[in-house]
C-alpha cells in the first residue's frame, strides 16, 4: 500500500468532530417536554380537572384558570430550578387532584378570586416537580417550551370534556369524571405517604 | 495527480488532525447571510417569544396600534443590531431575554387595551434589547452584517401576519384564545429565567 493511501485512510479514520451550526438538543428537548406532563397521570388527572372545573364554573372562570395556571406554574418551576425544593410536594400534587376532582364531583362555585387562589396554589406545586425534570443533554428552553403547550392542551381537554355538562347525562359523567380524578388523587396521596414513609 | 512530498502530506495530516472544532452560531441555509439571519430568528425562541408577544399585543390593541408597532419593532431591532454590532462588548443577558419574554406575554395575558405610545414604547424597548443582543451575536461570531437585514426582514413579516391576524378577530373566544397564548409566553419566560440562573 502506497504511503499517500495508508496517509488517506488514516485520515479518513481520524476526522475531527465538527460542530458548527447543529445546536444538539433542541427537537428532543421539545418532545420530552411536550410528553413529560402526560407521562405522569397525577399531572394528567389534574389538569384535565382545571378543565373540567372552568367548563362547570363557565365564564370568565373558564378562560381565567387557564391563564393563570400556567404563570404560577412555571414560578413554581422557576422556584424549583433556583433550588427552591416544596416541602411535601408529592403529597401537594396529590391533594390537587383530590381537592379539584372532589371540587368537579360537588359541582362546588366559589366565587372566582377563591378558585383562582386553589388553582393557583396546586399550580405551584405541579411547576415545581414537573417543570425542572430536565433529561440530560436536551435543551432547558425548548424543553419548556414543549411543556406549558402540553399542559394547556390538557386544560383545553378538560375544558372539551366539561361542555357536556350542558346536557344531563353529560352533567352526570362529568361529576363522575370529577370522582374518578379525586379517587386517582387518594391513591396517589397513598403512594407519596407511604413512599415517605419507606 | 497533483503529487505532494512528504513534507506536505505530513504537514497536512497534522493540520487536519489537530484542527479544533468550529463553534459557528448562526445556523447555514445554504442560500446566503440573509437568509441565515432570517432563519436564525424563527429558531430562536429567546428572540422569537418575545416578537410574538409584541405582535399579539398590537393585534389586540387594534389596527392603528398594529400599524405602529409594524414599523417601530423592526426599525428598534435594526438599530440595536447595528450598535450590538459596532459597540460588540461580547455579553449576553439570558435573564433580560427572560424578563422581556415575562413582561411581553403578561402583558397579552392581562388583555387590558393600551395606548398607543406605550405599546410602541414597549416594542422600540424590547426590539432595541434584542436586536443588540442579536448584533453582538453577529460580531462576536464574525458573521455578515446582512444577516441582521434578514432577522429584520423576518421580523417585519412576522409582525405583519400576527398583528395582521389577531387585529382582525372580532369573536370573544378568539381575543381569550390569545390572552392565553400570552400567558404560555409569560410562563416559557419564567422557566427561561430559571434556566437563566440555574446556566442552562
Amino acid at each position: 500500500m502506497r504511503a499517500t493511501t495508508r496517509l488517506s485512510l488514516l485520515l479518513l479514520a481520524w476526522p475531527a468532530t465538527v460542530l458548527a451550526h447543529a445546536r444538539g438538543g433542541e427537537a428532543f428537548g421539545f418532545l420530552s417536554g411536550l410528553r413529560h406532563p402526560v407521562s405522569g397521570l397525577d399531572h394528567v388527572v389534574a389538569m384535565i380537572a382545571v378543565g373540567l372545573w372552568g367548563a362547570q364554573l363557565g365564564a370568565p372562570a373558564v378562560w381565567l384558570l387557564p391563564i393563570t395556571f400556567p404563570m404560577v406554574m412555571a414560578c413554581g418551576g422557576m422556584l424549583g430550578l433556583l433550588g427552591v425544593a416544596l416541602p411535601g410536594i408529592e403529597v401537594g400534587i396529590a391533594a390537587s387532584a383530590i381537592v379539584l376532582g372532589f371540587a368537579v364531583f360537588r359541582e362546588a362555585r366559589p366565587s372566582l378570586w377563591v378558585a383562582a387562589v386553589v388553582v393557583g396554589v396546586f399550580a405551584i406545586f405541579h411547576g415545581n416537580a414537573h417543570g425542572t425534570e430536565l433529561p440530560p443533554g436536551a435543551d432547558g428552553i425548548l424543553y419548556s417550551i414543549g411543556f406549558v403547550i402540553a399542559t394547556g392542551l390538557l386544560h383545553a381537554t378538560g375544558i372539551g370534556l366539561g361542555v357536556a355538562h350542558r346536557w344531563p347525562v353529560g352533567r352526570t359523567a362529568v361529576r363522575c369524571a370529577g370522582a374518578g380524578v379525586a379517587l386517582a388523587g387518594v391513591l396517589f396521596l397513598w403512594q407519596a405517604v407511604a413512599g415517605g414513609a419507606a | 495527480m497533483i503529487r505532494f512530498g512528504r513534507g506536505a502530506r505530513i504537514a497536512l495530516a497534522t493540520i487536519l488532525i489537530v484542527a479544533r472544532p468550529a463553534h459557528g452560531h448562526l445556523m447555514t441555509t445554504g442560500f446566503g447571510p440573509f437568509y441565515d439571519g432570517l432563519t436564525h430568528l424563527l429558531v430562536s425562541p429567546e428572540y422569537l417569544l418575545p416578537m410574538i408577544a409584541l405582535a399579539l399585543l398590537a393585534g389586540l390593541n387594534g389596527p392603528r396600534v398594529g400599524r405602529a408597532v409594524l414599523f417601530t419593532l423592526p426599525a428598534a431591532w435594526l438599530a440595536g443590531s447595528v450598535l450590538g454590532f459596532l459597540v460588540a462588548p461580547h455579553v449576553t443577558m439570558p435573564l433580560a431575554t427572560a424578563a422581556v419574554t415575562v413582561v411581553a406575554g403578561g402583558l397579552v395575558a392581562t388583555g387590558k387595551p393600551m395606548p398607543l405610545v406605550l405599546v410602541a414604547g414597549a416594542a422600540i424597548a424590547i426590539g432595541g434589547l434584542a436586536g443588540g443582543l442579536n448584533g453582538i451575536e453577529l460580531a462576536v461570531t464574525r458573521s455578515n452584517p446582512l444577516a441582521a437585514a434578514g432577522a429584520v426582514a423576518a421580523l417585519f413579516v412576522l409582525v405583519s401576519l400576527v398583528t395582521g391576524q389577531v387585529a382582525s378577530v372580532r369573536a370573544a373566544w378568539a381575543r381569550i384564545a390569545v390572552q392565553v397564548a400570552g400567558s404560555w409566553i409569560a410562563a416559557i419566560g419564567l422557566f427561561m429565567l430559571g434556566w437563566a440562573v440555574r446556566g442552562r
